[in-house]
């Protein structure tokens, strides 16, 4: 009898949060191979911006991400301040910076759940998860919304942060702090996650190199690269801190820097206050006319790592094309690397180390047939065309691997 | 280490005329437009001896052709170095250039599925995100100019 087997994971599986399908090829106990079919998730978003004005646009790309929100209209605000050489406002500097952190901190604190989960580990879960709700509660102070935040325009912010929301944050920041150290000092000095994580999903410098992996996956394997400190946008410049790095490369070192970044993120934070209450109040935006022809490439490191928006003008108010390149485009590829080779229940902590994002790294759907003009999916033919792939695999599954 | 000037200077003195036009957008951001056949070479001087990072490609259809934006990053100098080339309209190829480095492996296919582009030695070039759910040889991202 062989020991050969294909085991599949997703597309709709109860340990992930987004629908996609790994294709893990064992055998024994052993992945010996993956694969990685993705689809499941397109929206059509960089199409979709060619038809919107640049105003709209930062809606729409609030959207690509649920947890990250804000990282894809700050790349596009940079990306278009770029093509109209414009300097915005100290005041909106740290104000995009404050969101842009807060949002670090929330997206760090629910990875390390999800971490848990995955490990079986709930109690992390819900600890995480439970530290974290302050921290939204901040974001529908300061926007109005827990998520999509709506914050950004071109040439500024669209709300300000006064002096009494500056002391509120002060406050739940504290208390994120102490939680932290709680968390950090639980996670890091636990027995059980030590076996769990450690030696496990190792990509070295070289495979970060190779594969252009980004963000945490990239410093916890020794490649010190962090968009902030590298090409400084927004508040960065102004303020004090440090790029945190690791070298093990494994799932352990991951956690590390992502716990360890939290508090980068807070004490930015505190001297983005800090620089608000010096700034007069209410400036936080500069009139911008017309986007004029060129091109605008612009970058903003998200929790995952580099978000990078390019943006082709004509002049018109809309972009002519917009490439939007997600962190976890390049993260999911390091699959490859880190999962073969480990047991299957390693595979799936391996898998989740990148904190891979589905809805970022896939953006297109096609409505329309280009030839006609005829419209060739809507919503039943969606439906039809995901029940079909379904019963594929579900087909594919009885063949021998 | 190499910075902005070096690399720059580098990629003239060593590619020459296959260098067509330079454009500088800011002190970090430049448009280097090349001739397609040196892409191959180009990458690998950025990649190999410059120490850039490939972050990712932009491929654009307009009246010119099929254009793509290979975006490298020299990340201790925040420079983003966007390497320009122009493909026929009618058989879009190029190099292409995973074989060197895998970061480029799915943004190749995704522009060969969206825009029809070939790449030639292309390790693996089959749809990356519409597979089984789309024609063959329609390419969503083609335009019709008059």
């Amino acid at each position: 009898m062989s020991n050969k087997f294909l085991i599949p994971i997703g597309p709709y599986h109860p340990l992930q949060e987004e629908p996609e399908l790994f294709k893990l090829y064992c055998e024994g106990e052993i992945v010996k191979d993956i694969k990685w079919e993705t689809g499941y998730n397109h929206r059509g978003i960089e199409k979709l911006a060619e038809s919107k004005t640049y105003d709209q646009v930062f809606f729409l790309v609030e959207r690509i991400c649920g947890i990250c929100s804000t990282s894809h209209p700050f790349a596009f605000a940079n990306a278009v301040e770029e093509i109209c050489n414009i300097e915005i406002t100290n005041r909106a500097r740290y104000i995009r910076s404050i969101i842009g952190e807060l949002e670090r901190i929330h997206s760090h604190l629910l990875w390390v759940g999800l971490a848990g989960h995955f490990l079986g580990y709930n109690t992390v879960f819900m600890w995480a998860w439970k530290y974290r709700e302050p921290v939204l509660d901040l974001f529908e102070m300061i926007t109005g919304n827990r998520n999509s935040y709506a914050m950004f325009k071109v040439g500024g912010v669209r709300r300000d942060i006064e002096g009494h929301k500056i002391r509120e944050i002060r406050k739940v920041l504290d208390e994120v702090k102490k939680k932290t150290d709680l968390l950090t000092g639980a996670v890091m000095d636990d027995p059980v996650i030590h076996a769990r994580t450690k030696g496990v999903g190792i990509l070295t410098k070289e495979d970060i190199i190779d594969y252009g992996a980004v963000g945490p996956t990239a410093r916890a394997s020794g490649v010190a690269i962090d968009v902030r400190k590298d090409d400084p946008y927004a508040a960065y410049p102004l303020v004090n801190w440090k790029v945190i790095t690791a070298t093990a490369g494994d799932v352990f070192a991951k956690a590390e820097v992502r716990l360890l970044e939290m508090y980068e993120s807070i004490s930015i934070i505190e001297q983005c206050l800090d620089g608000l209450e010096k700034e007069k109040e209410g400036d936080i935006n500069i009139k911008v006319k017309n986007i004029p022809e060129g091109i605008g490439t612009g970058r903003a490191e998200a929790p995952r790592g580099e978000v990078f928006h390019c943006v082709f003008s004509d002049g018109s108010n809309s972009p002519a094309r917009h490439k939007i390149r997600a962190p976890s485009y390049v993260n999911i590829a390091t699959f490859k690397k880190s999962c073969i080779g480990q047991s299957i229940s390693d595979a799936t902590i391996s898998l989740a180390a990148v904190d891979p994002c589905y809805c970022c790294t896939e953006r297109l759907a096609v409505a329309y047939d280009m030839h006609t003009g005829e419209k060739i999916m809507n919503g039943a033919d969606i439906i039809r065309a995901s029940a079909g792939q379904t019963r594929l695999i579900m087909k594919n599954l009885k063949m021998k691997v | 280490m190499m910075n902005t000037d070096a690399i720059l200077n580098g990629l003239k003195e060593k590619f020459g005329p296959l260098v067509t036009e330079t454009v500088k957008r800011n002190g970090k951001r430049y448009v280097v437009t090349i001739n397609p056949s040196a892409i191959l070479n180009v990458s690998e001087y950025l990649y190999r001896e410059a120490g850039c990072r490939f972050i990712i490609a932009s491929a654009l259809h307009t009246k010119r052709g099929f254009e793509i934006h290979y975006h490298f990053s020299k990340d201790d100098c925040g420079l983003v170095l966007n390497i320009h080339v122009i493909l026929d309209h009618n058989k879009p190829s190029i190099e292409s250039l995973s074989n060197m480095f895998n970061a480029s492996n799915w943004i190749e296919r995704e522009m060969h599925e969206l825009f029809g582009i070939d790449f030639i030695n292309h390790p693996n070039q089959e749809k990356l995100i519409s597979e089984g759910n789309w024609a063959e040889g329609v390419y969503p991202y083609r335009k019709e100019f008059k």
